[in-house]
């Protein structure tokens, strides 16, 4: 094992390569290009392909394929890019095409985006929100398993100073060989045998079986897979402190350094302060935070947008405990990075204004 | 009783037919599952895929190829033939071949689209498929109307053409223009063999398979796209009998669309 130091969009590649990662198409915008750039780079020399797609829609369509012929396979894009992809993403799903769709937003504007989707249909993708190097490695293989064991698209939600900011990966000099091709993909070698293999959003029945597409048999099929999916999600979050916290933060991504590091300071200076970090933004780590909002006197949500992941927070807490938006962040003049009013100092300014607004509330 | 067509054919009522001869009704073409189709009467599409099937058959490609399928009437299709088939989306078809070849490249990769599907929703696709030069072949299955919503303008829709949205025939000033999807096709460096044929007769129908069987000899040599267009007969959204729709298809579509071999890279 040896030691390098990278810029966080190479140890999302890094991690996608050693996940078995062989097909990846993308298209430039930041702050996902350079995770492009990475993978071009990288994935010849381990025998895999990355193809410099002319549009979101046709990388995302040649991953579709590349899937569905048995390879782990990945694309992803920031905003404008990820909504050009939402049709194939969701119809992915009801053809029971796995593959790993990397969401480097700029921002938190994209959470609703990441966790619901602008596609059709009844359908849902996992989504995964590492910070820090190690966590981005151990949640982008385990995205391609959930891939692979739900036959879904899964979202890893990932931002602009994720890509940017350079860190030390742990790297041996050899990637794992890729995992076999799946039974379910396909190879071509079915044909003519009577029996051809089809994949397809609209069902896997042929007419030589004498229903042809039963569209509604599929999609309640989809349904039951979706809901045994949610079930089969264990949801994940890291809890700082939350204990006997009066007020309980709950932050993702890169906000949650800045609430951790507030949490620090302001438990040094002896103030009831905890952090819940959702890990899985879906399934939401509902149990997570309502346990750690039990007894607190309120719960904040910091998010770098005007209030999304908040809706979660109400739906874990359902009333018990008051939940309050810390957001509505302006956003620098580039549009890309961290809103030049996300501060430490910002942050422990509102906490501590919590703090004293409920200092006389029983708990 | 024994009748005679005009073309020549003599038509025997079916309890006088020889015990080993194959009645139409009974036949099902090489590849395909079940015979029977829920298409419109004199519909040409079941035709144009029998061609590409019988083009497989013959290079004995069925257990080496791969079918992409798009979005229209022809999707009556995907779940009925006895080769690997991967269901697209509406004009998406070209993309998703391009990830399964790049990952099995030994494979006959090909697409199955109409004009609505390859050359409204997702024209880029294939430009930008035969651009990079992906070694696929592309069936564009062109009957100048989007026949599964009924019969509704397309961009190969010829001037003059009814259709469900143009109703008094396509008006250039209007609708606009049609557009000729091969001829694009074939300037574009790429692609190693452009066609068009069409269904309307037997000879055009011998000459199709012609062409599939060399669009898909192109992609076994690694020539790059190879593309066939064939013009298929819509009676229904063409708004015209039955009877008529391989005239008319000579007759209006072909003059716009015109039928022969665009461009051969083979030796």
């Amino acid at each position: 094992m040896t030691t390098r130091l990278v810029e966080g969009s190479e140890a999302v590649a890094d991690a996608m390569m050693r996940a078995g990662c062989r097909f990846f198409a993308g298209y430039p915008m930041t702050p996902f290009t350079e995770v492009l750039e990475h993978m071009a780079a990288g994935l010849p020399e381990l025998g895999g392909v990355c193809v410099n797609a002319e549009s979101e829609l046709e990388a995302v369509g040649m991953v579709w394929g590349a899937a569905a012929a048995g390879a782990r396979a990945a694309t992803g894009s920031t905003g404008q890019g990820l909504s050009l992809m939402q049709e194939s993403i969701s119809e992915a799903s009801m053809a029971g095409v796995g593959f790993v769709v990397l969401n480097m937003a700029r921002g938190q504007g994209d959470y609703y985006q990441a966790t619901r989707g602008g596609g059709h249909g009844d359908y849902r993708t996992p989504v995964l929100a590492p910070t820090g190097p190690a966590e981005v490695a151990e949640l982008i293989a385990e995205a391609f398993d959930l891939a692979d064991r739900w036959r879904n698209p899964v979202v890893v939600v990932g931002d602009y100073y994720m890509a940017h900011t350079w860190v030390d990966i742990e790297s041996s000099a050899d990637a794992p060989a890729p995992r076999p091709a799946p039974g379910w993909t396909l190879d071509g070698s079915s044909g003519g045998s009577g029996a051809a293999k089809l994949v397809s959003p609209l069902g896997t029945t042929k007419q030589r079986d004498g229903v042809g597409y039963d569209l509604a048999a599929h999609y309640d099929r989809c349904a039951r897979r979706r809901i045994e999916m949610t079930a089969g999600i264990t949801p994940r979050a890291e809890q700082v402190r939350t204990d006997d916290a009066q007020v309980v933060i709950v932050a993702y991504g890169t906000m949650a350094l800045y609430a951790d590091a507030v949490v620090n300071d302001l438990r040094a200076a002896g103030h009831k302060v905890g952090l819940v970090r959702p890990i899985t933004l879906w399934p939401f780590p509902e149990e997570q935070v309502r346990a750690a909002a039990e007894g607190a006197d309120v719960v904040a949500v910091y998010e770098n947008n005007a209030g999304q992941m908040i809706d979660d927070v109400r739906l874990s807490v359902l009333g018990a405990v008051p939940v309050v938006g810390l957001n509505g962040f302006s956003t620098d003049s580039s549009a890309f990075g961290i809103s030049p009013d996300v501060t430490v100092e910002n942050l422990t300014g509102s906490i501590l204004q919590l703090l004293d607004e409920h200092s006389g509330d029983p708990t | 009783m024994t009748t005679r067509r005009p073309d020549g054919l003599t038509v025997l009522p079916s309890d006088e037919a020889p015990a080993d001869a194959t009645l139409v009704a009974d036949f099902t073409a090489d590849l395909v599952d079940v015979g029977e189709h829920h298409l419109c009467p004199g519909c040409g599409e079941p035709i144009a895929i029998r061609a590409v099937m019988d083009g497989l058959s013959l290079l004995g490609l069925a257990d080496r190829c791969m079918a992409v399928f798009g979005i229209g009437c022809s999707t009556a299709f995907s779940n009925n033939l006895d080769v690997e088939v991967l269901q697209a989306l509406h004009g998406r078809a070209p993309s998703v071949a391009t990830g399964v070849i790049r990952m099995r490249p030994e494979l006959a990769v090909f697409t199955i689209q109409g004009d609505g599907d390859m050359a409204n929703e997702g024209l880029q696709e294939v430009l930008h498929a035969a651009a990079r030069g992906e070694n696929i072949v592309c069936v564009m299955l062109n009957n100048g109307v989007f026949g599964e919503t009924g019969g509704h303008l397309t961009v190969t829709t010829t001037i003059g053409q009814r259709t469900k949205n143009s109703i008094e025939g396509r008006d250039a000033a209007e609708h606009g223009h049609p557009m000729r999807i091969a001829e694009q096709l074939a300037q574009i460096d790429g692609t190693g063999y452009v066609a068009r044929g069409a269904v309307n007769d037997a000879g055009n129908v011998a000459r199709t398979k012609r062409m599939i069987v060399d669009a898909f000899t192109a992609q076994q040599q690694g020539l790059g796209l190879s593309f066939v267009e064939i013009l298929t007969m819509c009676p229904t959204g063409w708004f015209v009998p039955t009877d008529e729709a391989p005239a008319y298809l000579a007759e209006t579509i072909a003059g716009t669309h015109a039928i022969g071999v665009l461009r051969s890279e083979l030796a």
